[in-house]
């Protein structure tokens, strides 16, 4: 497209809309983080004139997807989008890599320690260090690496009594 | 048979039909070992694995899901997940005979676990560079959580083998159990083998050599001995079942059949 100094051209505002709509969506059982601090959300297009919203899941079988999906689908609704449409893409896969730096700062303020690094390279029975989100300790104890959610393990800090759950790296 | 016919014959059996099968196959693994593992909530030995075995169970009816998806767009005949995992009977059903044993206790679970993630993992690794977009998509995804499904019963298996005498005598006859079960991983039919030559599926001999070493390292570190070579039972990509599978497949579907159509 050539460059232009008139005003964009309709479509493009309601695209911007419907980014913002679906970027501002939290997260149904990790309510301090958004679709965007959350990095599930892949895309926003026109295609063949209708806005397509593309979301990636986080585990495979996590019931939050739906619950995600619908909470766009409503929100685009109230942004007067009710023709857009959502889409679920697997590639890339989706990573805690993926978490925003502002999210990463919610999580722990929220109590859930941030994922520490990305799964791959980890040993069959390699341990990992993280730190307690109340009082910071490294002096903490898996519990179990499956949690109250697909996305979260159970963790236990020694120092200062409290147990947490933890993003754990996928 | 010359080269050329060879591959003439692959190309033939690398069709649609092979590919439907194929997919379901691994989607019917998935899901019936998912249910499995779901018949864990709320019986588990603790609570924390109460929680861990329903997490792993929601990973594999995910994967289940995904695959069952594709196969029916593959099929083309109108069939979605649902009609795939609930209006099929037992003969239909294609998984290996492994995952459908039941539960049996918590060492025979963590077994069963072992020796299917062991294959899985890197299974899925390999089919992420499938040349069929879609599957390299979902291996991609699953090889993820199949990691932890591994960590998870390579650290069980530990500590039940090196446990009590009464931990390892269970585990140990779990093992022992199993292990006729294991042969059909690695068993492939002649759709598969063309999928494979076309860079499709994964030529599941050539990941013999790392479940093996895994399932030997965990194994020795569990101060459990590997089972000698013995006949492998099979016959579960071809419908005939051990008599647990019908029983697992009534409790599973009478609901949807009960209810034809029915939503939440």
């Amino acid at each position: 497209m050539s460059a232009s100094t008139t005003l964009p051209p309709p479509q493009d505002a309601d695209l911007e809309r419907a980014r913002a709509a679906a970027a501002a969506v939290v997260d149904p059982e990790i309510p301090v983080l958004t679709l965007e601090d959350l990095g599930v959300l892949r895309g926003v297009e026109r295609r063949d004139g209708r806005i397509v919203v593309s979301l990636t899941p986080t585990y495979t079988g996590c019931p939050a997807t739906l619950a995600i999906a619908l909470a766009v689908e409503t929100a685009l609704a109230e942004a007067g989008l009710a023709d857009a449409r959502v889409e679920t893409v697997l590639a890339p896969p989706w990573s805690t890599d993926d978490i925003s730096d502002a999210g990463r700062r919610k999580l722990k303020e929220f109590g859930i320690a941030p994922p520490e690094r990305a799964q791959r390279g980890r040993g069959l029975f390699a341990q990992e260090t993280v730190a307690c989100p109340r009082c910071g300790s490294t002096r903490t104890l898996r519990i179990s690496e499956f949690g109250s959610t697909a996305c979260k393990a159970l963790w236990r800090c020694e120092a200062c009594a409290e147990p947490f759950d933890y993003f754990k790296c996928l | 048979m010359t080269v050329a016919s060879a591959s003439a014959h692959e190309t033939a059996a690398a069709s649609p039909r092979s590919l439907f099968r194929y997919v379901l196959g691994l989607a019917d693994d998935a899901l019936v070992l998912g249910h499995r593992l779901s018949e864990w909530s709320g019986r588990a030995p603790m609570l924390e694995e109460d929680i861990a075995l329903s997490n792993l169970a929601l990973d594999l009816i995910g994967q289940a899901r995904l695959l069952y998806a594709y196969a029916g767009e593959v099929e083309g005949m109108g069939r979605d997940e649902d009609a795939l995992a609930y209006l099929r009977d037992e003969r239909a059903y294609s998984n290996v005979l492994l995952v459908e044993q039941p539960n049996g206790d918590f060492a025979a679970t963590m077994v069963r676990q072992l020796l299917y993630a062991a294959f899985m993992h890197p299974y899925y690794q390999a089919l992420s560079a499938s040349a069929d977009r879609r599957l390299a998509e979902i291996a991609a995804k699953a090889v993820k959580e199949m990691a932890y499904h591994l960590r998870h019963a390579s650290e069980w298996v530990v500590r039940l083998g090196d446990g009590t005498e009464e931990s390892h005598a269970r585990t140990a006859a779990a093992l022992d159990e199993l292990w006729m079960y294991t042969g059909e991983l690695f068993a492939m039919d002649e759709g598969e083998r063309a999928l494979a030559a076309a860079g499709i599926a994964v030529d599941r001999a050539a990941i013999r050599p790392r479940w093996d070493a895994t399932v030997d390292a965990v194994l020795r570190e569990a101060a459990l001995k590997r089972p000698g070579e013995c006949w492998m039972q099979s016959g579960g990509r071809s419908g005939r079942h051990t008599e647990h599978l019908g029983h697992m497949l009534a409790e599973m579907q009478v609901l949807h059949r009960a209810h034809p159509g029915a939503t939440w």
